[in-house]
């Protein structure tokens, strides 16, 4: 019997191998499948006309000219779809309190964002659909609107939802310790600053869109869907549309970005697979990026005020914070707005040894566009809530940020451990991490470096970030609060005749490189060459039932899966050889797609094997009744999470002429356990690094006073762009998860988690000399010049 | 609303006769009339770059340009640059370096690559994170990008 303790150092050993993807081929030459491209007979085209008030009684809507226009099929109110679709709110009953209500796909009767859809054209092209909407006349009474976050809940705001008496959706405390009296202690220094982290999106460069295709006579719906949750999407189609579990086909081809944002339910798509239904024929939609930017979910939106307490020798005694964030005007389904700030309270100061934590965190509803989680849910605000108040602080008692961490990050050989606010922590390599990140930089020359640059009137600043990132979430994270969200996920090995293997998984493939590792695992455990296995992933059809590829969950938990998977089918087939070769299992192995004796001499092909067993059965023994085909699934236990940590650090120049950031070099050492391939993890990061400095320095949704998102274009919301954007040097420290035999802990979110925080850091640091800060992101060069007292 | 014109162009090699309206753009031409999906649309105002092709050896918006004007020209798109073997060094840089993640932006990225490759472009990072500054991508942090590019040249110059 080969055990699991093989698999990492044997032939076709695949797992940490900078293997290229077999699927870029396809990618690089235009034959992708993405939503967009598909075409189906008799497949008509949604447009909609959303709402251009914040907040607006829909007193009228008169569709008749529209309904008799060209190529119109069919035209859809709020009231119209309500019939059909049952309304859905989204809370979860472990995030006690948590308070939203109904929504339904078109607005009915109230209009609470700009963008919300309100009338829904069907028609035989897009164009003539959007023709169509401009003979749409609709009524709207404006009603005051709640806009910023600071004042929705002040007497007298305007009540988005009258039944729920306020605008507050949710609210939390953590307390741990006695924080007032850590910071009454002599000899104990409090750092005290306001954060204020802006609204920006995800930005996905394929916008949201679906094909719902009905087929009456089998009462089938099948939904070609750009995301990440297809399992999840099913039952949601299911239950809405009045439609059986099993009669729903979701099907993920090629999507073109996702980072958190197709996991969500929205109207529009809802509202295409109704119309598919009621007109019996399929229906397109795609959002074009006008929509992209008033209906994708926004992120982040907080307004933090923050304490810290550490004493001159350097100890943190404690952290106090209150964080309050906007979530727009519900609560987004079935995830939850309040999940960001859930992380938030539970995550801050989360590498660090702390007896003292208090926090308290409001979300609150507000007429903006919803708010959900997008990449690195919470994790940007908490580490810099942290970081950055560890830095002050350091400034304040005159010690170097480094030095400062290595007192007071968790000890390396001190887990298992808790935090301090009770979360489960093991396998943890911060302070390794650390030395790592500053012997790649070559921090001390840096910073002389940066001395001397300051002599000649050049601002650079150094900035870090020890950082953990929640990956491989368990059935704590969803499921336990009645979420249809799967934890766990499943992999199906199967051996086909001809001696190749054909995999299949519940996660879900992005860009990441999912079915490249699926490969790599399967090859790797089974003894194949990695060109041999295709991999099927995307499709409730095909696949075992799961959770799909989010939350950096899809290589910790998918991986793991097909690992048990390919290990099972392994020893299935072990077992057929010895009796086909009347030889004991243990002698035996599989290796570059033969069956082998341990020293590595072919004994059998595995496509003389299958094809034995598939077409000459009769050579067999008749109790031996062999597969060929192995399913395992996999979900974390004993943990919520499988945290992972990072060190990174940012180096920086501002022009205190103009403002401007200029981001010199990134650096990011992180500890995702086990490596399935670098190559893929690694620029993974970077991409991930590189939203985070989006978010840090450029994205952000503007609104106008009245709920007017003003910059809802691609010219006018920056995005980063190659040209500022810094090469990034990337290294790791690899800590296996005791969780699984496979090791990994995700690492998707990490950049995006840290990075923001790295950089606020490092302007700090370059403005430290003019005793100026900012607290503000993203840092624009007019709040910069503002933090200097440049400008008014 | 909406007039229609005829155009006799050269897609990818073949001849092609269609009668368009006069609204319409040429990424959604070649994507909804000639099902040539490869060329994608992103924000069709030319910020994004995702449609990115060749019209008469120019690398173009094909959002910014209309089906009409396309009237007489030759386009290349994707399929075209993959089928001829123009793009072959430089998709195999991309894959060597993972220079894509979901492969929405790569299409255009492509195209806008292989401009600046073919005017001689150097193997100056800077140079050549400007030149593609026109093509957003989401998912990789664009340093793949500009080591594959880098690769092209460098082999190239050899």
């Amino acid at each position: 019997m080969t055990g699991p303790a093989h698999i990492f150092d044997k032939p076709n050993r695949y797992i940490g191998k900078p293997e290229p993807r077999a699927d870029s081929a396809r990618l690089l030459q235009g034959r992708g499948s993405y939503v967009d491209d598909q075409k189906l007979p008799r497949m008509a085209h949604a447009a909609f006309v959303r709402s251009p008030h914040a907040h607006a009684k829909i007193l009228s809507i008169d569709t008749q000219e529209a309904g008799a226009a060209t190529g119109v099929v069919a035209v859809y109110s709020g009231e119209d779809l309500a019939e059909h679709v049952t309304p859905y709110i989204g809370t979860l009953t472990h995030l006690t309190g948590l308070r939203s209500m109904p929504q339904h796909p078109l607005a009915v009767g109230v209009a609470r964002w700009q963008g919300e859809p309100v009338v829904m054209i069907v028609a035989t092209s897009r164009a003539l659909a959007e023709d169509a909407c401009e003979l749409v006349y609709v009524d709207y009474a404006e009603l005051p609107a709640a806009v910023e976050s600071e004042t929705a809940l002040d007497t007298g705001a305007p009540i988005i939802h009258p039944e729920l008496g306020s605008n507050l959706a949710w609210e939390r405390d953590v307390v741990a310790g006695d924080i007032d009296a850590a910071f009454a202690a002599p000899d104990v220094h409090v750092v005290e600053r306001e954060f204020r982290f802006g609204r920006h999106t995800g930005v996905t460069l394929e916008a949201r869109g679906t094909v719902c295709d009905y087929d009456p006579s089998e009462n089938q719906l099948t939904v070609y869907y750009s995301g990440q949750a297809p399992h999840m999407m099913q039952v949601i189609f299911s239950k809405h549309l009045d439609l059986p579990e099993e009669n729903i086909r979701v099907i993920s081809n090629d999507v073109g970005g996702s980072f958190g944002i197709k996991i969500h339910t929205y109207g529009d798509e809802i509202a295409t697979a109704a119309a598919a239904k009621l007109l019996k024929r399929p229906v397109k939609f795609i959002a074009d990026r006008f929509e992209s930017f008033l209906t994708d979910i926004h992120a982040r939106d907080h307004i933090v005020n923050a304490k810290m307490g550490i004493t001159q020798a350097g100890t943190i005694v404690g952290i106090d914070f209150d964080d309050l964030t906007g979530i727009g005007p519900f609560s987004m389904y079935p995830r939850t707005s309040a999940i960001e700030c859930n992380q938030v309270l539970n995550l801050t100061g989360a590498p660090y040894v702390m007896e003292n934590y208090r926090a308290k965190g409001r979300v609150v509803f507000q007429n903006k566009t919803l708010m959900c989680q997008y990449r690195a849910v919470g994790h940007p605000i908490a580490m810099a809530i942290a970081d950055g108040l560890l830095e002050d602080a350091a400034r304040k008692i005159g010690m170097d940020p480094v030095a400062l961490r290595e007192i007071n990050l968790m000890a390396d050989d001190s887990y298992p451990r808790t935090s301090a606010t009770g979360m489960k922590l093991d396998d943890l390599s911060h302070k390794r991490a650390l030395r790592k990140l500053t012997d790649l930089m070559d921090y001390d020359g840096l910073r002389a470096r940066q001395t001397l640059a300051r002599r000649r009137g050049v601002y650079r600043g150094i900035g870090f970030v020890s950082m953990v990132e929640v990956t491989n979430p368990s059935p704590m994270f969803y499921g336990i609060g009645g979420a249809p969200i799967a934890s766990q996920d499943g992999a199906i090995v199967r051996l086909d005749a001809g001696g190749a293997l054909h995999v299949s998984s519940s996660i879900t493939e992005q860009g990441q490189g999912t079915n490249a590792i699926l490969a790599q695992i399967a090859a790797g455990v089974f003894g194949v060459d990695l060109n041999r296995v295709k991999v099927t992933t995307g499709d409730t059809a095909t696949t075992p039932y799961g959770g799909g590829t989010w939350a950096s969950r899809g290589a910790g938990i998918g991986g793991e899966a097909m690992l048990q998977a390919a290990q099972a089918l392994k020893d299935q087939v072990l077992e057929v050889a010895g009796v086909m070769l009347q030889t004991g299992v243990e002698t035996l192995d599989i290796q570059n797609g033969a069956v082998t004796d341990i020293d590595g001499s072919v004994r059998l092909t595995l496509a003389d094997l299958a094809r034995t067993v598939y077409y000459r059965g009769n050579e067999l023994p008749n109790d031996l009744k062999p597969e060929l085909i192995a399913t395992r699934h996999y979900r974390v236990t004993d943990f919520p999470f499988v945290f992972t940590n990072g060190a990174m650090a940012a180096h920086v120049e501002v022009d205190i002429e103009t403002g401007f950031v200029k981001v010199l070099h990134f650096w990011a050492v992180e500890d995702c356990g086990r490596i399935i391939n670098p190559l893929l993890v690694d620029e993974q990061i970077r991409g991930g690094v590189v939203q985070g400095i989006g978010g840090a320095l450029y994205e952000e949704c503007h609104y106008s006073a009245d709920g007017q998102f003003l910059n809802a274009t691609m010219a006018d919301y920056m995005v980063p762009m190659a040209s500022e954007m810094p090469e990034i040097t990337i290294a790791h420290i690899e800590t296996p998860t005791k969780t699984s035999v496979l090791g990994a802990k995700g690492a998707g979110e990490a950049g995006t988690g840290g990075a923001p925080a790295a950089i606020l850091n490092a302007v700090n640091d370059a403005l430290s000399p003019m005793g100026a800060s900012i607290w503000q992101m993203p840092m624009t060069p007019e709040r910069i010049l503002t933090a200097l007292d440049k400008v008014d | 609303m909406s007039r229609s014109i005829e155009i006799n162009l050269r897609v990818n090699g073949e001849v092609v006769h269609a009668t368009v309206p006069s609204r319409l753009n040429l990424v959604d031409f070649l994507r909804e009339e000639l099902s040539l999906t490869g060329s994608h649309v992103g924000c069709e105002h030319g910020v994004c770059g995702a449609c990115t092709l060749t019209v008469d050896g120019d690398t173009v918006r094909g959002c910014l340009m209309l089906a009409a004007q396309a009237d007489g020209k030759e386009i290349t798109t994707i399929e075209g640059l993959a089928e001829n073997g123009q793009s072959a060094q430089l998709q195999a840089a991309f894959t060597k370096h993972n220079a894509l993640q979901c492969g929405f932006c790569t299409p255009g990225m492509l195209a806008s690559a292989l401009g600046y490759v073919n005017t001689g472009g150097s193997a100056d990072r800077d140079a050549i994170r400007q030149h593609i500054s026109g093509n957003y991508c989401r998912c990789t942090g664009y340093q793949s990008i500009v080591n594959a590019i880098c690769d092209v040249i460098e082999e190239t110059s050899v």
